[in-house]
């Protein structure tokens, strides 16, 4: 598939497959399409070119009430983590409970209490969200992304923001999801050290197409330049660290500079 | 000539634009009409919102309405005393305010108070990806946060009114009664006989639920329709307070040709 907003292409010609009970890792630059790829994969956006079939359903094609259908079967850890502000810490992780499920209050506070455990926030139920730090903003936004114990989740950044301790608990809930519910789980993410500890299959994003593709052992061992520069954290490499210039940007130029002289 | 012309443009793009809008504005209100059987199957959702809304828009309703019947009361014993009928003033205080001051003044605090906070909430909302996550977690923003908005609006609008009438009546009473000394019994029984409760009242209540139907719709389509940065949603507040506040007083004027017209 090819995807972009209006008439600009952001990833062309990309393809990728993901099974039950495997995590896999999407990794890119910034503005390397990650997000993009996670928007299509929602229903969020549809693609300029090819398909994105979502547990079985063809988003392009598919009606209002089956992209609900999908929907209510798949988990989302949004970038900004997205918590309702109006709701306190546990109301936000039983929200997708009380809108698609009839279990008893009792059941709810069971299954909230029991997700927001894994993320060690139990004790910061009761707090609004305007008390709770970024880091932990994030750990409820992943516990409400799992609550429903979904078919396929996907995460936007789930380590930005969180401290050591956080971040590798967060690997190992993530692994620990799809191996026990047998979950897809795709990880959009910066984070080499503990996206590849967890990882069955990781793409690599670049320059506007998929770089490289493999499992996380094979790209450590790959020699393409691109890989090697994303995963060493090279300055000099295939991958431009300085935005290049634009004709517009040049017009600017010439005109800041000539208003000062 | 080129001048001319780019002006009958520019007002042929101004009119196009206008009418883009209402039709957009009416979609929106038929989409949340469609949509509003949740009001009725999650009534706490709308009473959340009806104590959101009308609690804390209470404050600055019953104030300003005693302030009102203040001044009602002084300017109507003033010009009333002019023609000896100030034992009218407890019916000219009730009339003012059932069927003019206590809709309008309440509909344009209402869009101060209610409407701009709203405004910001559903602003806020999109700019934080709280609406996106919401319809990613399939669950309609349009259904879920904003039809019991507009219900909790359209209910709390015409509490807030009575509310308003109800303190200026006796804003109106203080002042005529008890500090200028007009007649108790006058004053009462007037105002007892004279208003109509079909003619007066409840027409008054019309124009208030369609007051409150108009500023909470304006609140909510500014909100949903802002762009999702500060500045976005500064201004979405603002267009809220301006469009709904004319809205409100053109409407009024419809309103009262229609009702009270021969």
């Amino acid at each position: 598939m090819s995807l972009g907003y209006g008439d600009f292409t952001v990833l062309r010609d990309v393809s990728m497959t993901v099974s039950a009970g495997q995590v896999v890792a999407v990794m890119g630059g910034s503005g390397s399409g990650k997000t993009t790829m996670l928007r299509a994969a929602t229903g969020q956006m549809a693609p300029q070119s090819g398909t994105v079939c979502t547990l079985g359903q063809n988003l392009s094609t598919a009606s209002r009430e089956q992209l609900h259908g999908v929907r209510q079967r798949m988990g989302v850890l949004f970038q900004q983590g997205a918590l309702f502000t109006d709701l306190n810490v546990f109301e936000n992780v039983a929200f997708p409970l009380r809108e698609h499920t009839t279990l008893s209050e009792a059941d709810i506070t069971a299954r909230v209490l029991d997700k927001l455990q894994a993320v060690g926030l139990r004790a910061a139920a009761h707090l609004r969200v305007a008390e709770i730090s970024g880091g932990m903003a994030r750990r409820v936004a992943l516990a409400r992304a799992i609550v429903l114990e979904p078919e396929l989740i996907l995460y936007d950044e789930p380590f930005a923001g969180l401290d050591p301790i956080s971040m590798g608990i967060t690997a190992r809930l993530i692994r620990d999801l799809s191996d026990r519910l047998g979950c897809a789980s795709v990880l959009i993410t910066h984070d080499v050290q503990e996206s590849f500890a967890i990882a069955d299959q990781v793409y690599l994003l670049g320059q506007g197409r998929m770089v490289a593709a493999g499992t996380p052992l094979s790209l450590t061992e790959s020699t393409a330049p691109y890989v090697r520069q994303f995963l060493d954290g090279e300055p000099d490499g295939p991958v431009a660290f300085h935005y290049p210039d634009t004709p517009a940007f040049t017009k600017w130029l010439d005109r800041q500079q000539g208003g000062r002289s | 000539m080129s001048a001319l012309v780019s002006l009958v443009s520019r007002l042929g793009a101004w009119v196009i634009g206008c009418i883009s809008a209402t039709g957009l504005f009416a979609r929106f209100f038929v989409q949340l009409l469609a949509r509003s059987g949740i009001a009725l199957r999650r009534p706490r959702l709308v009473s959340q919102q009806v104590h959101f809304i009308g609690n804390y828009s209470l404050l600055i309703i019953t104030v300003s309405g005693l302030f009102v019947g203040f001044v009602l009361g002084l300017q109507g014993y003033y010009t009333l005393r002019r023609y000896g009928s100030e034992e009218a003033l407890g019916l000219l205080v009730a009339l003012s305010l059932v069927r003019e001051l206590g809709p309008v003044v309440t509909a344009l605090l209402f869009a101060g108070r209610a409407g701009t906070s709203l405004t910001a909430e559903i602003g806020l909302m999109k700019a934080g990806e709280q609406l996106a996550a919401m319809e990613v977690m399939a669950v309609d923003p349009l259904r879920r946060v904003l039809v019991p908005r507009l219900w909790g609006g359209i209910i709390a609008m015409p509490i807030l009114a009575a509310v308003f009438s109800m303190v200026g009546i006796i804003g109106g009473w203080f002042v005529g009664v008890q500090m200028i000394g007009v007649d108790a019994g006058a004053f009462w029984s007037q105002m007892q006989s004279g208003v109509d409760v079909w003619n007066d009242i409840a027409n008054g209540v019309i124009k208030s639920v369609v007051f409150g139907i108009t500023v909470t719709l304006v609140a909510l389509y500014e909100g949903w329709h802002a762009r999702p940065t500060p500045e976005g949603v500064s201004r979405a507040t603002t267009r809220t307070v301006v469009v709904s506040s004319l809205a409100v007083l053109g409407l009024d004027f419809l309103l009262t040709a229609l009702m009270f017209g021969n």
